[in-house]
């Protein structure tokens, strides 16, 4: 069996409509960030949804026996004084799970206080045997800075990690292109759980577990551009005379069959993640389901455009392949 | 050519061989039977992250302010008695800001006349731990402990203080507690209980009774802090403190109680060599008798001779436990009556056995996992990862056909080879970690297109099946390689930097990512020369 029998799409021509494409899903990113940005929620103002881990405070997962009645539940942590409780269902409903969280807390010395209020509330509401406590986090926010930290520390030296292989086995502009495109992942990605929180999907949070994931697409992105670029540099080194653009789409065409089938393969595998992988998961998956389509689409919609435009802008006018075939190290 | 292959399959083989046992038994001799069937033998070397057993991890900060504290305190002590010995006049000897610079002394007043011999007392004495400036020109000398020391406190007080929370944590019967510095050089403790669900009780027996102390009463009981203040004249003198009285004490009253003590015990933490639960034989109270170490006896022993008639507050984490009256002159044994509760006995004289904690403790992040939670996640990720690697195998069946065995052979030795790793290693499989196993799986089936795909199109190309393989793994590898360096690099920086759960999901993608570059480029060669060895002439490679 075999999809993709001697494809020619003329990939570099359709370069405005991908650019467009690229732009509505940056832009609408970005406005719903702005968006999310303009409306503080419990006190803490950020781009997107973020997990406990980021925001600090205090997370609750509560197991009822009945079936929960937010209403009732408010009323419980108000009557008990507790403000700026957010409470949301948890997972599927009929697990009759809620999640209850509470703003950052200041003052370390009282970091465990809400959850005992929490506790105490519902006691008082609803009787010891109807609920257990499944789940909590409580961050404080000396740790609360030291994963944001961590974070934005591991997805720099990720890019740069990148960028220097990248110069080492091709050309400084691969690596640049690369970046570019995986960048661009990168916002999609996260602008992605701005979006759907604008739409009302509650639930989809940046943790730390998260940002794996989008470390992981970053390398997926990485991956899937290397492939392409490969297969440019072998063709460059078979074909000198070959105009640039041709020889690109050629490069594309070629590795078009093993792109669609690796991404629709591992689609696969995140799908299933997403769909069977339970609640704590399900940012992780989300974010993983969204990259790897972005970063299958980057590879050929941005990457390999931008080796050709700089190209071009390099060589002035003409269309020669004068790209430099990169050093190919002996492995 | 024949040779040679069958001298892989062996190899291939032995791997598999290895990397199952290893999955099994990890690094232990193997014994079969027995009452554990064989899968939760899987279970045992593979150890289980927090998210996944359910359990309590905790990030606690060490105040090492306070050891600190308790280090210039008896440096104070120990220079009046200096000067004194040397027969020279200061006013007096304190700490201006005892909270926020602890390692800070003041001598002030100073004789000017005597301000050379007490500056060489000092040097004499001091000069190795402390800098030493002054005379200033309002008579004061400035003691100051020198960063380095502090800093070597600073580390020695989180080491014992993970000693400590290692013994109390003992008494909970936790298997496999993790208890260790955390972060970089922040004084920080992470404590990790799988299988505990109750964090108060955790809570309780780590630090709730930080420091037993008995100190001098200057005065008390009042009903507020307002009052206590006013009874020393609106503001505190840097060498007294307040302190409230706890709830359960001797008076049996529930109202709060403010003292005016001073700050400097008279004994506390380490001077205590023992502490057992008594009963008063009058009153049937429970007590605490305690006995001092002898150098605290000699110190116990002036201090109330000298003091007959004053009270003192016996202290337990920060609160007075029990006012007393010195009847008499004490060394080094005695009874301490406050209204304790059995928990609060119990835990006191652990305590005292094992150490008091030599700083107090501040919760910075605290998460709890139920077990329900735990068992559901795993439910959730073995389904996930099933169902996965169903999609892909059938896939590459149905794809690739005859070459689509090869992939699923390459992929199940795979799992293997991961599974063996984790088994050797020891290492923690967290809920990412098993995404990690999925996300292998999936980028690992990549590495077989690659190479596959490259074959159809040599054979397309017209070359002969044997020359479709070689040339098919040759471009491929370049390709293959550059991919999986750029995910490990990826996995390692999660690693660094990354808590718990994301480092599993670390190792899990490099372990599996290195067996892949095993499986899919060897094994897979392996298969395919086996196959094109018995092709007939004219038939091509199924693929």
């Amino acid at each position: 069996m075999e999809f993709f029998h001697s494809v020619s799409v003329d990939w570099l021509g359709k370069k405005w409509y991908f650019l467009a494409f690229s732009l509505i899903f940056s832009v609408s990113g970005i406005i719903s960030m702005a968006v999310h940005w303009a409306h503080p929620q419990g006190g803490f103002r950020s781009p997107v949804p973020l997990g406990v881990d980021f925001r600090g405070g205090t997370q609750v997962a509560v197991q009822f026996t009945q079936p929960p009645n937010i209403e009732q539940i408010r009323q419980a942590t108000a009557a008990a004084g507790i403000r700026d409780v957010s409470i949301v269902n948890y997972d599927v409903a009929s697990k009759h799970e809620v999640l209850i969280s509470l703003p950052e807390q200041h003052l370390e010395s009282a970091l465990d206080t809400g959850r005992q209020q929490i506790e105490d509330a519902l006691r008082a509401k609803f009787g010891d045997n109807s609920f257990q406590i499944v789940n909590v986090a409580v961050v404080g926010p000396t740790v609360g800075k030291q994963l944001e930290k961590q974070a934005v520390l591991a997805t720099l030296y990720s890019l740069l990690g990148m960028l220097i292989y990248l110069w080492f086995r091709f050309q400084l502009i691969y690596g640049v292109a690369a970046v570019v495109a995986c960048f661009h992942d990168t916002l999609i990605t996260i602008g992605a759980f701005a979006l759907l929180d604008s739409f009302g999907v509650k639930g989809l949070e940046i943790s730390l577990t998260v940002i794996a994931a989008i470390l992981t697409l970053v390398g997926y992105s990485m991956n899937d551009t290397i492939v392409v670029f490969d297969r440019i540099r072998e063709n460059l080194r078979l074909s000198r005379r070959e105009p640039l653009p041709d020889l690109v789409n050629r490069s594309i065409n070629q590795t078009l069959s093993r792109t669609v089938l690796t991404s629709g393969l591992t689609f696969l595998t995140v799908l299933s993640l997403f769909i069977f992988g339970g609640p704590v998961l399900r940012g992780f998956s989300f974010a993983l389901v969204v990259g790897i389509l972005i970063g299958t689409y980057s590879s050929i919609a941005i990457a390999a455009p931008m080796l050709v435009a700089w190209q071009q802008w390099r060589a002035g006018a003409g269309n020669i392949a004068v790209l430099p075939a990169a050093r190919r190290s002996k492995i | 050519m024949k040779k040679n292959l069958k001298q892989k399959i062996i190899i291939i083989i032995g791997v598999l061989v290895v990397f199952l046992y290893g999955a099994f038994f990890g690094f232990d001799a193997p014994s079969l039977g027995g009452d554990q069937p064989l899968v939760s033998k899987l279970t045992q070397h593979i150890h289980l992250g927090l998210d996944l057993q359910g359990g309590v991890h905790l990030i606690l900060e060490v105040k090492v302010k306070e050891a600190v504290n308790t280090e210039t305190d008896n440096t104070v002590a120990r220079i009046e008695q200096d000067l004194k010995t040397g027969k020279l006049g200061f006013a007096q000897v304190v700490k201006p800001d005892p909270e926020h610079h602890p390692e800070m002394i003041r001598i002030e007043g100073v004789n000017p006349a005597q301000t050379g011999a007490a500056r060489s007392i000092l040097d004499s004495k001091y000069s190795n731990e402390y800098d030493i400036s002054g005379p200033a020109s309002d008579n004061s000398f400035t003691v100051t402990m020198k960063p380095n020391i502090e800093k070597a406190l600073d580390d020695k007080t989180v080491q014992n203080t993970i000693e400590v929370i290692r013994d109390r944590v003992d008494s909970l019967g936790v298997s496999e507690p993790i208890i260790q510095q955390y972060g970089l050089g922040d004084n920080q403790i992470l404590v990790e209980l799988p299988g505990i669900s109750d964090i108060d009780r955790v809570k309780t027996i780590i630090s709730s009774t930080a420091r037993l102390e008995i100190h001098a009463v200057v005065g008390g009981p009042y009903p507020d802090e307002q009052a206590a203040l006013a009874s020393v004249g609106g503001t505190l003198p840097p060498d007294d403190e307040l302190v409230h009285g706890s709830g359960s004490m001797a008076n049996g009253s529930d109202a709060d109680s403010v003292y005016v003590l001073q700050r400097v015990a008279i004994v506390a933490g380490t001077d205590f060599r023992s502490a057992d639960p008594g009963t008063d034989s009058n009153t049937g109270q429970r007590t605490v008798h305690f006995t001092l170490t002898n150098e605290a006896g000699d110190k116990f022993w002036d201090y109330t001779s000298q003091n007959v008639g004053h009270s003192m507050a016996v202290v337990l984490g920060g609160r007075v436990k029990e006012v007393a009256n010195i009847e008499s002159a004490i060394r080094d044994s005695g009874e301490i009556r406050g209204s304790f509760s059995q928990d609060e006995v119990t835990i006191l004289s652990k305590m005292l056995r094992t150490g008091a904690l030599p700083a107090s403790l501040n919760y910075l992040e605290d998460r709890t996992v139920g077990a329900s939670l735990g068992a559901d996640s795993i439910k959730q990720g073995v389904t996930a990862a099933v169902v996965g690697v169903l999609v892909v195998m059938v896939f590459m069946l149905i794809y690739y056909r005859g070459s689509g065995i090869n992939a699923d052979l390459a992929l199940f030795l795979n799992l293997v080879i991961l599974l063996g790793f984790m088994g050797f290693s020891g290492a923690t499989l967290t809920l990412p970690g098993i995404a990690g196993v999925i996300l292998t799986i999936g980028m690992g089936v990549d590495s077989n297109v690659l190479i596959f795909e490259r074959i159809r199109e040599e054979m397309r190309a017209g070359k002969a099946p044997s020359a479709a393989v070689d040339q098919g793994f040759a471009h491929a590898w370049t390709t293959i390689f550059d991919t999986h360096v750029t995910t490990i690099v990826s996995a390692a920086i999660l690693f660094l930097f990354g808590s718990g759960p994301v480092k599993g999901f670390a190792v899990t993608l490099t372990f599996g990512l290195a067996a892949n570059l095993f499986t899919a480029v060897y094994v897979s060669r392996v298969i395919f020369d086996a196959h094109v060895n018995n092709l007939k002439p004219g038939e091509v490679v199924s693929i």
